[in-house]
């Protein structure tokens, strides 16, 4: 029973809460160039706008088409209910680790590229292309940074990668692990279509990645589509302040520990996000082809991560 | 009924099959029933046989027989079905039953044009071989079938000989296959120096004893007489030319089963006969592993012959099963058979899934082409509408091959990422850096594996048409969805209950390693998959798939809640203000794989060369003209040379051969003399 009930819980604060990160993000961006910007609760509204409207599918489509935004939306929501938010035991963390996480992130993109392609347009074709591409130079690093935790963890269980290191702040501020989040936050600017690698502003069909493959949707697909992409980036970032600085998540179901568990997360997000308005705003998009340079450097950083276990003389398990 | 008997009926089935199938050559739906139907009914034989073996536990008997007593010393028939044999005979008969159900669609478009029968024969004397070889416990009776599968296999590869491009595939073939028997008789005879007998059961009890250096060269010969089977790189050269040019449902066969016999043998030699492996042997094959993996799945990509995609991507399966064996072997190295369990366990697992998803993606590609005439994907597109059912099972298939959760190639390479994980703590030198690393170039595997079936299955199947074919293509008979729809379920149930299939490995790792299943591996009933450690890392891809089944009314409350009075309209796709979208606007195989091939440019080595032709103004081409082709480097720096040199060798070899019976006896004198002078 309890266990229905932490699904419904977590899945109720990942749709509830990820729109917010957006919408902050967004907000902040705009500050910082010294714009008003939205309000950050204006993704709440498009979302609802754009559930309301009318839609217009494309004669060339498939049932994949359709499909689509029902797959992305649900192994998103798997996705994070693998990963602790504000309790160290995730309700689905005996069912499948980070291993899984990913893979499941890919079974979305996996499902959105097809549906970018299902529309006979040359530009849904491109921006799955891309999306694939970018995702393939990334995934290295993705895995070997999650490795470096995973092996000083002796798990891959996200709640047991979590426990591992909670305790003392020398347990999680190693140098190893320190480089792997450096890889970390390089691959998140990618998976999230952050600037360096993709704009999320843009709508000019040469420079776009994510948005290229969106093109053909409307109404209530594009507002799961949307919904998703806010949700698989307040997951990947709960992977990174979570599992990298697992201060303040709490072990202890009782409703007041669980309330400051969540407030250490969202002000743990609330830094996260700050970093990469940070980033956004001081950087200029990356050519596509100097993507994989960007990546690959991700990809050193955490072999790096891996060979400082040698240096510093860190403990293997088993 | 016992499990010797089974097997024994399925031997005679596949007997039967070739003699029925040869007896009415002129008969060709006669030809057509006997030959597939007598394949079908033997494979459910040998599945009902296998199992026996490896639900039965480590106590159960092994059935092992003698065909008939043989006059030539030495040579005995004798045939062992121990588990780790049951588990690749397990494989074969699925596929045969799944590939004969298909075939009785299929060959019917060689109804008139072929010979269905000599196609119905070979095929099942193809699947008799390869029954002989996973059984056989003697050297020389091993060799037999060994060479009766390349020779079966050769014989199928060029059915459709009228081609030159399948002549050239066949015999690249058969040089390649060769060349491995060769290395293979020359292992064998390490062998024999030591156990001066050529059963299995004598190399067992002497080959560990062996000088080191030899058991090294027995090693090397080995991995390379099997490995031109199994298609490793460097030795794959063969495998993209023959098995695209094949029929369809034998490139099934070539992809399921026969490069399987590589790794068996690889399992077979390495674990069973050899004893304890120094670590570079574990290394070398992680390595080779890892390598043909990467360089198997870049192949793939640049590929649009849809056919030639799939066997390339053969080769990076190869790899990734080649990972988990070298892993295996480098635990059994260094002291941690629990490991070496868990590991072996990935490997097999992944070569069983690899058989069951490929052969259903050849199945598919096999549909595509009998309803388009055409391997060439530029050429398709749209076919989800024409053939939706053919669409449905070639996207499971895309799925589990990417290995995405929950399906079959998730679980295996989940597998593998954990013993590759857990690989980083049994030792303290820097060789442990092998393993994380090999588990990233995995992780790039996959995701390229996953782009790579975007375009095969975006491109084939969705869109527009990009031809008339495409455009008027049908779907497939009903045996063909069959055939396919058995394999698309196996898919599904190894990806959704990967505890209860692991029991069948219980018997086999008893007998390699002498280990039992790992004790964590399967939790919960077989519920949840665990590895080697209490909560060392678990997967249920069953939870998971339930609760996303449960998810899904959120999007359809969403949908009733707000969009209940929201009109759908069908419309044409953007296309920016021109008239109408046509097919030569949608994005091509080769452009979607562009990007790829541009940033591993240092390995492609694209050539590319583009005539234009204008008036007045570049911008306004008349008329221009694109061509691009990537050549590997194996081929051009690796055995195009070594081709050379042989053929300049044999010119100058030439002149000795003059036809002279003068100059010949002269040869022989001279020789005879050498040889003389040589005894003194």
């Amino acid at each position: 029973m309890r266990i229905i009930l932490a699904i419904v819980l977590q899945t109720l604060l990942l749709l509830v809460l990820a729109p917010l990160v957006t919408g902050t993000i967004r907000n902040w961006k705009a500050k910082l160039q010294n714009r008003r910007g939205p309000r950050v609760w204006q993704p709440y509204l498009d979302l609802a706008k754009f559930l309301r409207k009318d839609m217009v599918i494309s004669e060339h489509t498939s049932w994949i088409f359709r499909a689509m935004p029902y797959v992305l939306l649900v192994s998103t929501l798997l996705a994070g209910l693998m990963m602790p938010l504000v309790c160290v035991l995730a309700p689905l963390n005996l069912f499948g680790g980070v291993l899984a996480f990913v893979g499941l992130l890919a079974l979305g993109r996996f499902f959105l590229a097809l549906g970018g392609l299902d529309a006979a347009s040359a530009f849904g074709g491109m921006g799955s292309s891309r999306e694939m591409t970018i995702s393939a130079v990334a995934e290295p690093a993705l895995m070997l940074a999650i490795f470096t935790v995973a092996i000083s963890a002796g798990s891959t269980n996200l709640s047991q990668m979590l426990l591992a290191s909670q305790g003392t702040v020398a347990s999680f501020l190693t140098p190893a692990r320190l480089l792997a989040f450096a890889a970390l936050f390089i691959v998140l600017l990618a998976e999230t279509g952050r600037i360096p690698v993709d704009n999320p502003a843009t709508h000019l069909e040469l420079t776009m990645i994510h948005e290229a493959m969106l093109l053909e949707y409307s109404g209530r697909y594009l507002a799961l589509i949307e919904w998703s992409a806010s949700v698989k980036q307040l997951v990947l970032m709960a992977l990174l302040v979570n599992i990298f600085f697992p201060v303040g998540v709490t072990t202890n179901l009782a409703a007041g520990s669980l309330a400051l568990s969540l407030g250490w997360f969202l002000a743990k997000l609330l830094v996260l996000a700050g970093g990469v308005v940070l980033v956004e705003t001081t950087n200029a998009k990356l050519r596509l082809f100097r993507v994989p340079d960007l990546l690959s450097a991700a990809f050193i950083l955490a072999a790096l991560g891996l060979l400082s276990t040698f240096l510093f003389n860190e403990p293997a398990p088993l | 009924m016992s499990s010797a008997q089974l097997l024994k009926i399925a031997l005679c089935l596949y007997a039967a099959g070739v003699l029925g199938s040869l007896l009415s050559l002129r008969r060709e739906r006669m030809a057509n029933l006997l030959g597939f139907v007598a394949a079908l009914l033997a494979g459910l034989c040998g599945i009902g046989s296998t199992l026996m073996v490896l639900l039965g536990g480590l106590g159960g008997e092994w059935p092992a027989f003698e065909l008939w007593p043989s006059l030539v010393p030495y040579v005995r028939l004798t045939l062992r079905l121990d588990p780790l044999g049951a588990f690749f005979l397990l494989i074969v008969s699925i596929l045969a039953v799944a590939i004969s159900l298909y075939s009785l669609g299929y060959v019917r478009g060689f109804y008139g044009r072929k010979s269905v029968g000599v196609l119905a024969a070979f095929y099942n004397a193809l699947l008799l071989a390869v029954t002989l070889v996973f059984t056989a416990s003697n050297a020389f009776f091993f060799l037999i079938g060994w060479e009766i599968m390349a020779l079966t296999a050769y014989c199928l590869i060029s059915f459709e000989h009228e081609k030159t491009e399948t002549r050239n595939g066949a015999v690249l073939y058969f040089i390649m296959s060769h060349i491995g028997t060769g290395c293979l008789i020359l292992g064998f005879l390490l062998l024999f120096q030591y156990s001066h007998d050529y059963s299995f059961e004598s190399f067992r009890q002497t080959a560990a004893a062996m000088a080191p250096e030899r058991r090294d060269a027995a090693f090397l010969l080995f991995l390379a007489g099997f490995g031109v089977k199994a298609g490793i790189i460097p030795l794959h050269i063969w495998l993209p030319e023959a098995h695209p040019v094949a029929p369809s449902n034998i490139s099934a066969l070539l992809s399921g089963v026969m490069i399987k016999t590589g790794i068996y043998g690889i399992t077979r030699v390495c674990f069973d006969f050899l004893g304890t492996p120094p670590n570079w042997w574990g290394v070398t094959v992680l390595t080779i592993g890892t390598i043909s993996a990467i360089l198997g799945v870049l192949y793939a990509l640049m590929e649009h012959d849809l056919k030639r995609l799939l066997a390339y991507h053969s080769i990076e399966n190869i790899g990734i099963i080649l990972m988990g064996l070298g892993a295996s072997l480098m635990f059994l190295h260094s002291g941690h058979p629990v490991l070496a369990a868990l590991a072996l366990i990935a490997g097999l697992y992944h070569t069983i899934n690899h058989a069951i998803f490929k052969a259903l993606l050849f199945l598919g590609a096999g549909a595509v082409l009998h309803a388009t005439h055409t391997r060439n994907m530029e050429e398709m597109g749209g076919l989800i509408k024409r053939m939706p059912k053919t669409a449905f099972f070639f996207l499971v298939g895309a799925v589990a091959i990417s290995a995405l959760p929950p399906l079959n190639g998730f679980v295996s390479e989940w597998l593998t990422y954990q013993s590759l994980l857990q690989g980083f703590g049994t030792t303290s030198s820097l060789v442990r850096l092998m393993f994380p690393l090999s588990g990233a170039m995995l992780a790039l595997t996959g995701a390229l594996a996953a782009a790579c079936f975007v375009k095969a299955f975006g491109i084939t199947f969705l869109a527009q048409p990009r031809s008339e074919e495409a455009r008027h293509a049908h779907e497939s008979p009903g045996p063909m969805l069959w055939g396919m729809g058995l394999l698309a379920s196996a898919c599904v149930f190894l990806g959704l209950f990967p505890a209860l299939f692991l029991r069948v490995f219980g018997p086999l790792t008893g007998q390699l390693l002498g280990q039992s299943l790992p004790e964590h591996l399967s939790l919960m009933n077989g519920l949840v998959l665990g590895n080697t450690q209490e909560l060392g890392g678990t997967v249920s891809p069953l939870v998971m798939t339930l609760t996303g089944v449960c998810l899904l009314p959120i999007p359809l409350v969403l949908w009733w809640w707000f969009a209940r009075r929201a009109q759908t309209r069908i419309g044409p796709t953007w296309d920016c203000g021109l008239r109408g979208l046509t097919p030569q606007m949608e994005y091509t195989a080769t452009g979607f794989s562009k990007p790829i091939r541009m940033i591993f440019k240092a390995l492609f080595r694209p050539r590319r060369e583009v005539q234009r032709e204008y008036d007045y103004s570049p911008y306004f081409a008349k008329t221009l003209r694109f061509e691009s082709h990537i050549e590997e480097p194996f081929v051009t720096r690796l055995y195009r040379p070594l081709n050379r040199g042989i053929l300049r060798l044999s010119r100058r070899m030439r002149a000795l051969q003059a036809g002279s019976i003068q100059a010949y006896l002269i040869y022989i004198f001279v020789t005879l003399l050498v040889l003389l002078i040589w005894a003194l």
